[in-house]
């Protein structure tokens, strides 16, 4: 009863702060109101914003006792941060009078992407859909298997860990302009530096991995007079997975960099990074905004499903068992 | 220090001889097609020592030969004036420059931005879900457009790279020093209160030293990545100066040996760059004692 009771304050503040902000676009949106109300609609808009941060601070303080209660409090507190940052970005973009070419707001970036819709989608599929997924599938599994015969023969291990601890920091993008070279302009060549951005890391990780199993539960494997391979899909690819798994959601980030990086050293008239390299040429800025926002999506999307995944299959590690 | 040789010294460089034999084999058979082509336009039927020897020594090779390589590092690094275009001396100066600039400016803005997630907690539940997502966003696609914007309205030159450095190397910095600023134990934050201890002393005398081990290892992510960020900032720049435009302009002219050339120099400052962070965190982990002796 009280703990409602406490939230009412809250929510009323919530209901302000939405009534305010619907006030200020709906004044920014009239064309020639701007100069004289400008005072009076920034205070609005810092009103909004103050009224926000005590509505998330108060939220933040609460601590529900059910699991799902605060997983909703936590997403709503994220989300309200995020709405709010692209409400200030609309107001302050238009207020000022920003350039178009500087800062569109994103209004107009949503506008862009609503009408744009077959350009991006076709993006999508010749970025993400071919030179990111299947140079992604290829460079993980390709360091997997490396990493399974470093485990296997220990000289590989020894040579193969240093340098690719080495390879790992280095600037490895720059061969995008000779994998073009080699394999064209189209999607192979972007597939191709995908896979040697992937590579490392999962070689890395996964060999970090298989040294994660403890020497007791080894031990309980040479007690029950299990083979190499058996001790190895029993209990050492299991300890390793969340290893495994940080290596993928590394390498989702850096599969996407690559694939979009590589475009801009030549690609047929298709595709994210040859999209956001010629619209900024021709200044078309809510065009370069609505691919990075799909791109974002897109990144974001991709590791969701690695993270859900994840937590599927590593249910037991600690770190997913502590909500 | 003999197990040092064995363990570690003798694998590495076997398995680096293996890459380079597999090198120059890769070298001969790829640039064999053009190299038969143009023997044959030329009417010569060579010997077959003499046509290896002709695939190691084109101009513009497919892959070019490790020795065509380190031949051409070695002059565009030793034999000519640091001031010159072609030096990749200047080139990697220029990367670097602009390399350690925004790698300055975003280890300061991750360690900021760490301190405030750490004592606010609203910042911490509104903020961090926003950093961590941000990680997933292949933020090297804004690069172009940073530059060229920037350059629109009159700002160009170093800040617009090292601006790119600093976005890409603040992440690690923000999420390693959150982690380290929080790595203190509750016992020992427990013995801070019962010291009575103010806020800002438990940060002084507790929360930084801590954290110290957590920002070099986040710093040297952190300076990596502010490197790739240099480099992809000079791609559309127009081909002024950097290791970047370097790659850039070896694309346009096929001039492979210049791009491995490149690559070469950039490997080189990466490893550098690691090196000396990682040695300052030696250093100053030593002085604040954590390791003895």
């Amino acid at each position: 009863m009280s703990a409602t009771s406490r939230l009412w304050p809250t929510v009323a503040g919530l209901a302000l702060a939405l009534v305010l902000a619907v006030f200020v676009l709906n004044r920014l949106s009239l064309p020639e109101a701007v100069p004289d109300t400008r005072p009076v609609i920034l205070a609005a808009a810092v009103a909004v914003w103050l009224l926000a941060w005590w509505v998330n601070a108060r939220l933040s303080a609460l601590s529900p006792q059910s699991r799902p209660l605060r997983m909703l409090r936590d997403g709503f507190v994220a989300l309200s941060f995020g709405v709010m940052l692209l409400f200030l970005w609309e107001v302050v973009v238009r207020a000022f009078g920003i350039p178009f070419i500087l800062l569109p707001p994103p209004s107009a970036i949503g506008a862009r992407i609503a009408s744009s819709l077959p350009i991006l989608a076709s993006d999508v599929n010749q970025t993400i859909f071919h030179a990111v997924f299947i140079g992604y599938a290829i460079g993980c599994l390709a360091g997997f298997v490396v990493a399974i015969l470093a485990d296997r023969f220990v000289f590989l291990r020894r040579s193969l860990l240093p340098i690719g601890n080495f390879v790992s920091a280095l600037p490895i993008i720059g061969v995008a302009p000779i994998m073009v070279m080699w394999f064209g302009f189209d999607w192979h060549s972007k597939a191709a530096v995908v896979v040697i951005m992937t590579f490392f890391p999962m070689l890395v990780n996964t060999v970090a991995g298989l040294a994660a199993a403890g020497h007791m539960e080894r031990d309980l494997m040479r007690t029950y007079a299990s083979g190499y391979w058996q001790t190895l899909a029993k209990l050492r690819l299991p300890a390793a997975a969340p290893f495994i798994f940080n290596a993928l959601k590394i390498n989702s980030t850096l599969a996407l960099i690559g694939a979009i990086v590589a475009e801009f050293f030549g690609t047929p008239v298709v595709g994210m990074g040859f999209r956001i390299s010629t619209e900024v040429g021709r200044m078309n800025i809510d065009m370069v905004w609505a691919e990075i926002a799909v791109a974002a999506l897109a990144g974001s999307v991709f590791y969701g499903v690695i993270a859900l995944v994840e937590r599927a299959v590593t249910f037991w590690h600690p770190s997913m068992r502590g909500g | 220090m003999t197990d040092r040789f064995r363990d570690k010294i003798i694998p590495v460089t076997t398995v680096l001889l293996i890459l380079v034999a597999v090198w120059y084999v890769a070298a001969v058979v790829m640039n064999a097609p053009f190299q038969r082509d143009l023997n044959r336009r030329a009417g010569e039927t060579p010997d077959r020592i003499a046509f290896v020897g002709q695939t190691l020594s084109q101009p513009k090779p497919t892959l070019p030969a490790p020795h065509q390589v380190a031949q051409n590092v070695f002059e565009n690094t030793f034999l000519r004036r640091v001031t010159s275009n072609r030096s990749l001396v200047y080139h990697a100066w220029v990367t670097l420059s602009s390399t350690l600039l925004g790698f300055g400016f975003g280890t300061v803005l991750g360690i900021l931005i760490a301190v405030g997630i750490v004592h606010i907690r609203t910042l911490d539940r509104s903020l961090m879900p926003w950093i961590i997502a941000s990680q997933t966003i292949p933020i090297l696609a804004i690069a172009p457009m940073i530059i060229v914007v920037l350059a629109a309205i009159g700002i160009t030159g170093l800040i617009p790279k090292a601006m790119i450095s600093t976005y890409l190397s603040f992440f690690p910095v923000a999420v390693g020093m959150v982690k380290g600023l929080r790595s203190p134990e509750i016992l020992h934050l427990d013995l801070m209160r019962t010291y009575n201890a103010s806020r800002a002393q438990v940060f002084w005398k507790l929360r930084v030293p801590a954290s110290v081990p957590y920002l070099f290892a986040s710093m040297k992510v952190a300076v990596a990545a502010s490197l790739v960020g240099a480099i992809v900032g000079e791609l559309p720049t127009g081909a002024v100066a950097g290791i970047g435009s370097k790659l850039l302009s070896g694309a346009y002219y096929s001039q492979t040996i210049d791009i491995w050339a490149a690559l070469v120099a950039a490997s080189v400052v990466a490893a550098l760059l690691v090196a000396v962070v990682g040695l300052a965190g030696r250093i100053t982990e030593r002085a604040m004692g954590v390791r003895p002796g």
